[in-house]
């Protein structure tokens, strides 16, 4: 059974920080495909949908019926694990670092054999086991495979962890605690075994609600931040820069209304100063801050989370610029994430419906409660995911964007979409 | 399976076994070693280059270039051309190719060459972009190379049948033992079960010395007509049979058999001769669990019984039934593609009175087995050939 993980000791300030690696990333593009479903948490692999063969490794052409029809298709992971191995040697740098590691051979139910990283909980083979696609520290689709049963602490497995950024013993900035969402979020983290929560928050001369409650959790510390002031991010980073090993920014603006029925650019400016700009000047500190540890020790610097909307993915007229200026944070959160690529650090793009805060009011439910978003936050950084669409109308929306982004973006246009 | 009489390899001779001597690390690119086995071959056997009118070539490390860029590099126009990027198994599938060619008359001359180099870091590089399914679906899970593939299915073996690492380390003992009289092996000491048995974990239950070495170095012969062959007073081996088999057995679910166990009936009834018939073995050993499963599948004993095959047989060159006697690649090194071709030269070697440490007494009939390509999680050619004594130097 996995140990449970201890608490790091402080970190030795003479010893050298180990620079960060990346496991293998070259793919084909075709095998990309069981990228894209393991960022949102599926297994997915190829099955042809003329004769149901399933594929692996991923094909061009079905190994059964040399169909090119192989759309990609959720798998329940259940298989048997036949033969098993631990490496005490590897060719590749990131590896060589990280032996022993500990592989299996298993059959899929569904058809083909694959090759897994084993978490370290799955006896010896002949056993079952249960397969599923994380995302590596180079970002790609790797397949683990898991006891079939839960067991205690199996998120502490050692192999497992280089797949996901658990929040457990690690240390987290929140942009802003100001709104119900960052505060939900900061509770969740705490909850989740965070060891220092830093909470950022703007016009500290003005009171918010349910700020001073967050004093009370031990791992919390606010922090004076505005992100549209590119000193004051300066100064935050400074103090805390070099420890963070998870950034959640929660700072957020948001009006209603799109084009005409709002006068002039003043709306629209603070929109983008705080979503777009905010998220560019913080990654502009904080990220070579972030970088530099991406493998330092078990608590390394592991994930930069964007409270993003999905209004971003396309345009929700009844509040426009909102939704052009997470539009421009999420283009901006895809080159970070290319820019966080080398140290292993996995940008989180959450994209939730609406929330239930004051900006949303005249918007019909079902609207998203904020400590739904917290807990899809966490729960994303326990599973290593990357893109998150929490409640249903988000759900629906990707859906629907994914079936006829044309006709949704008209239905949009007509007033429909919430 | 073809119910079609094959047509036997009457009138075609195997001459000409050269060796380049292997190093651990080599500066030189694939093409030099080539050249230099093109140029060892044309030597002794007194062929001048215009003669040569059919190449057969094998090289990883060829890129970018490939048998055609070699021409223009060595300065060679055949009018037949064939490139066999099959690994284990290019040296069975070129003296197939090359035997059929001179058969029919497509060509006289057939000069068959496998080499590579071995530079500090092409082994990592080659083994990373292998093939589109290693890259995409094996090398990302923990880069072990070929030792974790091999890993997975000693360990599958052993939790199945009941051999033992002992069994298996008895046949690298063996090949180191036959290595000690070749000069060209690598491994010079000799290597004991208890050094087998404790040295340093690789890939469980693979240890040091069931992996092979990569190294440089190159291996050639000669594919022509008997009568040209006796012509020039080469000695030669004939072809009694051969095999190949690629993608054999794709609905077992770990690689338990090889493409042999599909077509031996084959093989023997082309050469007229059964396993009991065989004087010596030159199998592909890159991990002692293949070598076995040759044995297996090539009907030397029955399926799953090799452990008590290897308990009775010493496989050393002066037993009964002597496996790998350069001591293979698991002694020598794995030079590549020429490790396609170590036993298939070695057979030739001991056939024609040439060897270049102890010979096989007596020896008339030598099967050469290769394997080849991990493309995936198995091994994807096979092949076999018998040999016979032809004329002997």
């Amino acid at each position: 059974m996995t140990a449970p993980l201890i608490r790091p000791r402080r970190k030795n300030p003479v010893l050298k920080s180990r620079e960060p690696t990346l496991p293998p990333w070259a793919r084909s593009r075709v095998a990309l495909g069981m990228t894209a479903a393991a960022a949102e948490g599926r297994f997915e692999l190829q099955r042809c949908a003329h004769c149901q063969a399933v594929q692996y490794p991923p094909r061009e052409a079905c190994h059964q019926c040399l169909s090119d029809a192989l759309p990609w298709t959720e798998m329940d992971g259940a298989g048997s694990l036949i033969s098993q191995t631990t490496l005490l040697h590897s060719h590749d740098l990131y590896f060589r670092e990280r032996v022993p590691w500990r592989l299996g051979m298993v059959q899929l139910d569904a058809g083909p054999t694959v090759v897994v990283h084993l978490h370290g909980d799955v006896t010896e083979p002949p056993t079952r086991v249960r397969v599923a696609a994380k995302l590596d520290k180079a970002g790609m689709a790797v397949l683990v495979g898991f006891p079939e049963k839960e067991w205690p602490h199996m998120a502490d497995d050692r192999q497992l962890r280089e797949f996901t950024c658990h929040p457990q013993f690690r240390r987290v900035f929140v942009t802003d605690g100001k709104t119900a969402t960052g505060q939900a979020i900061v509770r969740a983290l705490a909850a989740a075994g965070a060891d220092l929560i830093w909470v950022g928050h703007a016009e500290p001369w003005k009171a918010a609600p349910g700020l001073r409650a967050l004093v009370d959790i031990p791992q919390v510390t606010l922090l004076p931040l505005d992100v549209t002031d590119h000193r004051s991010i300066k100064e935050v980073a400074s103090q805390v820069g070099p420890k963070v090993d998870i950034l959640i920014n929660t700072a957020e603006y948001h009006r209603a209304f799109g084009i005409a029925s709002r006068q002039g650019t003043d709306i629209a400016r603070m929109e983008m100063d705080v979503n777009y700009l905010g998220l560019l000047r913080l990654a502009q500190e904080f990220g070579p801050i972030m970088r530099a540890r991406g493998a330092d020790g078990q608590s390394s610097a592991v994930a930069w989370v964007n409270l993003l909307s999905i209004f971003a993915l396309s345009n929700f007229p009844a509040h426009g610029t909102y939704s052009a200026s997470k539009a421009a944070a999420l283009s901006l959160a895809q080159c970070l994430r290319a820019e966080m690529r080398p140290a292993g650090i996995r940008v989180i793009n959450v994209f939730p419906g609406p929330i239930d805060d004051e900006w949303n009011q005249l918007l019909p439910p079902p609207k998203l409660a904020p400590d739904a978003v917290a807990t899809a936050i966490v729960h994303a950084l326990r599973e290593g995911i990357e893109d998150v669409y929490p409640g249903d109308v988000a759900q629906e929306w990707r859906t629907r964007l994914r079936d006829c982004a044309k006709g949704f973006e008209r239905e949009l246009a007509a007033g429909s979409g919430t | 399976m073809s119910t079609r009489r094959r047509t036997d390899y009457r009138g075609v001779a195997v001459a000409v076994p050269i060796t380049v001597p292997y190093v651990r690390y080599s500066t030189r690119s694939a093409h030099w070693w080539i050249g230099q086995a093109v140029g060892e071959l044309l030597k002794r056997s007194g062929l001048e280059k215009s003669a040569v009118d059919g190449v057969c070539v094998s090289g990883f490390l060829l890129f970018p270039d490939t048998a055609v860029g070699l021409m223009q590099h060595l300065g060679l126009s055949p009018r037949w051309l064939d490139h066999i990027p099959m690994g284990g198994n290019c040296g069975v599938v070129a003296l197939r190719r090359a035997a059929r060619a001179v058969q029919a008359g497509d060509a006289d001359v057939v000069v068959c060459v496998a080499g590579d180099t071995n530079h500090v870091d092409s082994f990592r590089q080659t083994v990373a972009s292998f093939s589109q399914f290693a890259r995409d679906a094996v090398y990302p899970y923990g880069s072990g190379g070929p030792n974790a593939s091999f890993a997975f299915l000693t360990d599958y073996v052993m939790r199945t049948t009941g051999i033992t690492r002992a069994d298996y380390g008895k046949l690298c003992v063996a090949q180191r033992a036959n290595a000690l009289s070749f000069p060209y092996a690598l491994f010079k000491k000799p290597l004991t079960l208890e050094q087998y048995l404790t040295a340093r974990p690789i890939a469980e239950p693979l240890h040091l010395f069931d992996c092979v070495m990569p190294c440089a170095g190159a291996e050639a012969f000669l594919v022509t007509s008997e009568d040209r062959a006796r012509a020039m007073g080469l000695p030669y081996a004939t072809i009694l049979g051969t095999i190949e088999r690629h993608n054999a057995f794709p609905e077992d679910p770990i690689q338990i058999r090889g493409g042999w166990a599909m077509d031996r009936e084959d093989l023997y009834a082309q050469a007229g001769v059964g396993p009991d018939d065989i004087d010596f073995l030159q199998v592909y050993d890159d991990y002692p669990v293949i070598t076995a499963m040759q044995l297996e599948d090539l009907g030397f004993c029955a399926k799953g019984d090799v452990q008590l095959l290897i308990r009775a047989e010493s496989f050393t060159i002066d037993g009964t039934l002597p496996l790998n006697t350069s001591g293979g690649q698991l002694s020598v090194g794995q030079a590549g593609a020429a490790g396609g071709y170590l036993g298939l030269v070695e057979a030739l070697r001991q056939l024609t009175g040439q060897a270049l440490g102890e010979t096989v007494p007596n020896a008339e009939l030598g099967l050469v087995s290769g394997f080849g390509m991990i493309n995936y999680d198995r091994g994807l050619c096979s092949g076999a050939a018998i040999l016979a004594r032809g004329v002997s130097a």
